[in-house]
């Protein structure tokens, strides 16, 4: 008897995989609701990576902007990467990182070899704003209208697909 | 016309595979030898199908058929003609094409190559392959049709994704399925004998033969991946644990479990269970890597394909062929008890913790690679990365290089471990000599680096003097064993020395400045445009120059597929036989030509990879043992026959 149930478990344990793979494939691709969508961003008054600004929302005001949440740590990060200089580079919509928990030396690195794709860069060291925005982890974008109101969320990297369908729209839909 | 010829060849082939799973089968329980028989022929019917379909793609790229979805997707009118026959496996559907092909090629092979075995054990093995063909060949016909064709056609099409334009690129997948799909014949072997109860040391002979070849391409497809990794997409890593890359390790790591563990259970009644066992784990890893690089279920560098109802389908492809296997095994098992005992102090204990150790690291890196996933599915996101395996992996591998010299001291049977140790003293008292002169050279070296070189020459050395020790003329099985555990000291060894004695550094270059890093000095010359085939590309001049002497011109590029508006950088290397140069383009900083430049100084790596390749030529040595044995055999009676002076 011990044996027959010995002999079971790698039965049960495939049964566990299948179970998690398949409710992880319903899970996938769709956004996390944030109870933040639809509110005005937490007020954040931070520094600038480069230069010693201290940007806050009111600095923001009036045109639509991504706040787009990074680190030289996260390699979805990297992969982003290519996206977030494209769309910055198209000049539809203003591109603000945040660059999150990480070391000044890293991230000037990370964004001399790549590139640094940003019109600002503000650095939340201890990530205090990272939690007032509900960040889970990096990659994450906020898409914030002129009034300051955060209009959509992506968690995960940028792929020309989200931004696409869901940037792209919601951009038009404000002018 | 082609593609509607393709696509009735495809349903062709699905049909004859539906027929080889059911009528041997069938006559096996039947007891009926006519449809037993219909197995090999129905096989080799299989592949001709398939691989006509293969070609009639090939066919439809090399002309530039646009008519059909999958050309028109990887291909363009400027893509080079090696480039457009190797697009063929280059996306999904192709791929999977490229799979069901491979598939077919081996059972025809295993239908071919198995006289060893009874009609009624070929019978049930082909059945059960023509089973996992009928799953996948559906999957091709129903989920990735290549042969779909689409209205209008397109002028041009979107071409192929740069990343895959290189020759290391076209390899690494048909290698990789090789292996893949080769480890579906231990898994079909132990399917049948879970259906039929019994099993026998002929039939695992058999079997590790094939598991021995599909390991072998695994090796060879990871390998390629590696390299590829290295030099294409320009961080200078080797190995980044990527779930992709995982994809690929899991079932290499069960099935190098597996072949330890045929090992014992091809001589003796021992392990049968096990070996069983593992023999589905291995290849149920094979298509849940095949799930994770198609479904789009985790984030990757690799997902070039994701679509959710593919990956139901496979999804559903591993449910019923691990389910089945392992609901057999849950009822069955218990028959295939193994009677002999084993004795602690042998090389069959040795073998065992040779698997569990394996085994563990396999489970350990499943879980690693499916942890966002469970966190993901109660609502959180976290990322598992690199310090995470590289630690694990590490912690893993010290008892297999520990007690790797042990397992090939201890005899079969019954040995003694006091003996063995004592054998294996002067090697271990070398071994650390030799250390302590490494470190001395190299030192400063972390712990981590020390434990690499240290078992990296404990296992050389010693599986070194146990060959010069070994008594009359080394068996195949021998020779290929100790080349395969020599290629894993050289990894060893040189993986460690490339990991922590590695030179990095990114500057910011002007034209005509020099920098010196690791005993070169770097030139930059400047970067002008070339235009090559299909891209354009920034090309960077380093003259790297060592007390003066010129040494090489590396041009690493920036290229730009305009077709596919995408960049990508190609790095430049200097192989040597002690290090690689390495040198890549970041971003241009400023309009005075001024450019980020990363430069690598990799001790080793090649060796690194070397060894990789010394571990397959011996699995594909190993092949040879029951041939040269026959041989050997044959010229022992001719000198008995001598002897006695008979006729």
């Amino acid at each position: 008897m011990k044996k027959i149930l010995i002999a079971f478990i790698p039965l049960s344990v495939l049964l566990g995989l299948l179970l998690l793979l398949f409710l992880n494939m319903g899970y996938h691709n769709e956004t996390i609701p944030s109870p933040l969508i639809g509110k005005p961003a937490p007020a954040f008054s931070l520094p600038t990576l480069y230069g010693d600004e201290t940007l806050s929302n009111a600095d923001f005001m009036g045109e639509p902007w991504l706040l787009n949440v990074f680190g030289s740590w996260c390699p979805n990060c990297l992969y982003e990467h290519p996206v977030v200089s494209q769309l910055a580079a198209s000049g539809d919509v203003k591109v603000v990182g945040l660059n999150w928990k990480d070391e000044f030396e890293d991230a000037d690195n990370w964004l001399t070899r790549l590139g640094n794709p940003y019109h600002h860069i503000m650095v939340d060291y201890v990530g205090k704003t990272a939690i007032d925005f509900g960040v889970y982890g990096a990659p994450e974008t906020f898409l914030i209208n002129a009034e300051g109101i955060i209009v959509h969320k992506i968690v995960g990297e940028l792929t020309p697909e989200n931004v696409a369908n869901e940037i792209r729209p919601r951009l038009e839909q404000m002018q | 016309m082609l593609p509607h010829i393709g696509q009735f060849l495809l349903v062709l082939a699905l049909l004859l595979s539906v027929a080889l799973m059911i009528l041997p089968l069938t006559g096996y329980f039947k007891n009926n030898q006519t449809l037993m028989l219909t197995a090999r022929p129905l096989s080799y019917l299989l592949f001709g199908v398939t691989f006509a379909a293969f070609i009639m793609l090939i066919v439809l790229f090399v002309q530039q058929d646009f008519s059909v979805r999958y050309v028109a997707q990887n291909s363009a009118l400027e893509l080079p003609l090696r480039y457009r026959i190797t697009a063929t496996w280059g996306a999904h559907e192709g791929s999977i094409l490229m799979w069901v092909t491979v598939q077919a090629l081996w059972i025809a092979a295993v239908a071919k190559f198995s006289r060893s075995l009874s009609l009624s054990q070929i019978a049930r093995v082909l059945s059960v392959l023509g089973w996992i063909a009928t799953g996948f060949m559906a999957f091709v016909v129903f989920a990735s049709n290549p042969f779909e064709t689409i209205f209008p056609v397109p002028l041009d099409g979107q071409d192929l994704n740069p990343l895959l334009q290189d020759f290391g690129m076209i390899m690494h997948p048909p290698l990789l399925y090789f292996g893949y799909v080769g480890l579906s014949v231990a898994f079909a072997l132990s399917i049948a004998a879970l259906i039929g109860g019994e099993i026998n040391e002929k039939w695992i002979r058999w079997s590790r033969r094939w598991t021995n070849l599909a390991w072998a391409f695994l090796t060879m497809g990871i390998i390629l991946g590696s390299w590829w990794a290295y030099y294409e997409l320009g961080w200078g890593g080797w190995w980044f644990w990527d779930p992709v890359e995982n994809a690929s390790f899991l079932p290499w790591l069960a099935a190098t479990a597996l072949i330890h563990v045929q090992a014992v259970s091809e001589r003796k009644n021992a392990f049968r269970g096990w070996t069983v066992l593992l023999a589905i784990i291995a290849f149920s890893l094979c298509i849940l890597g095949t799930f994770l690089v198609r479904s789009g279920s985790i984030t990757s560098v690799h997902s070039f394909a994701a679509d959710p109802f593919r990956g139901i389908f496979i999804l559903v492809l591993l449910a019923i062929y691990t389910g089945t296997a392992l609901t057999l095994y849950a009822f069955r098992a218990n028959r295939l008890r193994s009677r002999d005992t084993i004795n602690l102090e042998s090389r069959e204990t040795l073998m065992l913790a040779n698997s569990l150790i394996f085994i563990t690291a396999t489970f350990t890196i499943l879980l690693g690679t499916l942890f966002p996933m469970i966190f993901e599915a109660v609502g959180k996101k976290i990322s598992v990365g690199a310090p995470y395996f590289g630690l694990m992996f590490f912690v893993l591998m010290i008892p297999v290089a520990v007690l790797l010299p042990l397992g090939s001291q201890l005899g079969w049977h019954r040995s003694s471990v006091t003996a063995a140790i004592k054998q294996l003293l002067p090697y271990f008292v070398a071994a650390t000599i030799l250390m302590i002169i490494t470190w001395l050279v190299y030192k400063p070296l972390n712990m981590r680096a020390l434990a690499g070189i240290y078992g990296g020459l404990w296992v050389f050395i010693a599986t070194v003097g146990q060959w010069f020790k070994q008594r009359g003329r080394p068996t195949a099985g021998f020779v290929g064993m100790s080349v395969a555990h020599l290629g894993f000291a050289v990894f060893l060894f040189s993986m460690s020395m490339t990991e922590h004695k590695d030179t990095e550094q990114d500057i910011l270059m002007q034209p005509g400045s020099t920098v010196h890093v690791g005993g070169y000095d770097f030139t930059f010359n400047g970067v002008d445009r070339v235009k090559i085939e299909n891209y354009q590309a920034q090309q960077g001049h380093i003259t790297v120059t060592k007390n003066d002497r010129v040494i090489t011109t590396l041009n690493p590029q920036k290229r730009f597929y305009p077709k596919q508006q995408m960049p990508m950088t190609e790095a430049a290397i200097y192989a040597g036989w002690t290090k690689d140069i390495y040198v890549s383009l970041g971003e241009a900083v400023n309009n005075q030509g001024s450019w980020a430049v990363r430069i690598y100084i990799k001790p080793l790596i090649r060796w690194m990879w070397f060894g990789g390749i010394m571990m397959l030529a011996g699995a594909v040595i190993g092949l040879f043992s029951a041939r040269i044995k026959r041989q050997e055999d044959q010229q022992l009676d001719e000198v008995m026959k001598k002897q006695l002076n008979l006729p």
